[in-house]
């Protein structure tokens, strides 16, 4: 898990070109929307296809995102228990 | 041609033109056959949110039209008119690579938003909140003249008081090799570059963003009067100064009014005819001047051209840079500009000095 969550940091920097940020500078359980990481809905979207992508998983219901990517920490749990690749 | 005045100009250029008054930290580099730019601290523009998603293009638009309006004196514009050779082509290669590297799936949002060639123009209304007329131009050499033409064809019509216009073109690794392929920029052996005079096929490449301030009235930061700007995509080199005379001739000048006429000189040895021409025979005792070992050529580098002479007459002096001859006047009052690319998508400016600026 703590690999995962660490792999993903680097990911979502990386995906999202998020300049001057390091994966150190992202909490567990900072939000990723909103106050925390400032991500908007366009960057909802990176994420879907990077879940789908780089782990096999498919959103097909958008309400499920909202809690899926609330934090670095429900995305790692909800990658773990349903990752394909 | 309404009459309209540049009261503003931004330049990111391959030169440091972004913090500095008149080319005076130019160089030429004979070593690269791309020329690419000097970036500004694009962060003192750009809020960190929005940074991330621009190409180099986008960012360099953004902080040239920034300038032009500082320096106007302005918040907002009524329109927004912008000409691109290429587009966003960073992020087309990237939307078109991930096409490819994912068979087609996989396709992310980001790239291919900012891939269209009206992003520049988009992005700097997005940031102003201007939700005026917004056009761009995709016309290959005379995308910025395209521009201009516009510009003042709303000026004519009182539809507006002031526009952003620029020219926009960034370069990419992957169109850059195909380029190389097709001829179109000079071999690695030719180096040390040469462009002008000419020796071989091929330009050094290159890229940048130029934009000015164009308002219906002159103002205490006025540079020039846009006096005049005609496209002729196809003329013959036998009708070229018959052409030249013609568009004088329209906007009340003659050859012996030029102070100046800066040329497209670009390298190629075979586009240098179509300026020789002029250049050895009804220009020949008029200072001449050149600007693409400086820029790079591109499709959108007429628009560092008229920055040139906007300066020229705004300063009252020719960087030894720029020159193609020795030719000096006392004053430069009336600047020709005339560029062309491949013989085809030929274009006239003219330039004159206004109250303000004498």
């Amino acid at each position: 898990m703590e690999a995962v969550k660490q792999e993903l940091k680097e990911k979502i920097i990386s995906v999202l070109n998020l300049e001057d940020v390091n994966p150190e500078d992202i909490k567990d359980t900072d939000p990723l929307f909103g106050a925390g990481l400032g991500l908007d809905s366009i960057d909802a979207l990176e994420l879907i296809v990077m879940l789908d992508k780089d782990y096999g998983i498919k959103l097909l219901d958008p309400k499920e995102g909202k809690a899926i990517f609330e934090s670095i920490e429900t995305m790692a749990k909800y990658i773990s228990e349903n990752r394909t690749k | 041609m309404s009459k309209c005045y540049i009261n503003g100009t931004g330049c990111i250029s391959a030169q440091r033109t972004f913090d500095t008054v008149f080319l005076e930290a130019a160089e030429v580099n004979n070593q690269e056959n791309v020329l690419t730019i000097k970036d500004p601290v694009y962060k003192n523009y750009i809020s960190p949110g929005a940074i991330r998603r621009m190409g180099k293009g986008v960012k360099a638009g953004i902080v040239a039209s920034s300038q032009a309006m500082q320096e106007a004196g302005l918040e907002n514009v009524d329109a927004i008119i912008t000409g691109t050779g290429m587009g966003c082509m960073e992020d087309s290669e990237k939307f078109l690579k991930a096409i490819i590297d994912n068979n087609e799936s996989f396709l992310t949002p980001t790239s291919f938003i900012q891939s269209t060639h009206n992003t520049v123009g988009a992005q700097i209304a997005l940031g102003l909140k201007c939700t005026g007329y917004n056009f761009t131009y995709v016309q290959n050499a005379v995308s910025f003249e395209s521009s201009l033409l516009d510009a003042s064809l709303q000026f004519a019509s009182d539809e507006i008081e002031n526009v952003l216009v620029g020219g926009i073109d960034e370069t990419v690794e992957y169109t850059m090799s195909l380029f190389k392929l097709a001829g179109y920029i000079k071999t690695e052996s030719e180096k040390p570059y040469q462009i002008f005079p000419a020796k071989s096929k091929g330009v050094v490449y290159g890229e940048g963003a130029t934009f000015f301030l164009l308002e219906n009235k002159i103002t205490s930061s006025t540079y020039a009067e846009l006096a005049g700007v005609e496209i002729i995509n196809k003329l013959p080199i036998e009708e070229a100064e018959q052409k030249l005379n013609q568009f004088l001739a329209e906007n009340n000048c003659r050859i012996s009014d030029l102070d100046a006429v800066v040329l497209g000189y670009n390298g190629d040895i075979d586009d240098e005819i179509y300026f020789k021409n002029l250049a050895e025979n009804c220009l020949k005792n008029i200072t001449q001047l050149y600007y693409k070992h400086l820029s790079g050529a591109y499709h959108t580098a007429s628009a560092f051209g008229l920055w040139i002479g906007a300066k020229i007459i705004h300063t009252q002096e020719i960087p030894a840079i720029v020159r193609a001859n020795a030719i000096a006047k006392d004053q430069y009052n009336t600047i020709l500009l005339y560029n062309h690319h491949k013989g085809r998508d030929h274009s006239f400016t003219l330039l004159k000095r206004c109250q303000s600026t004498t």
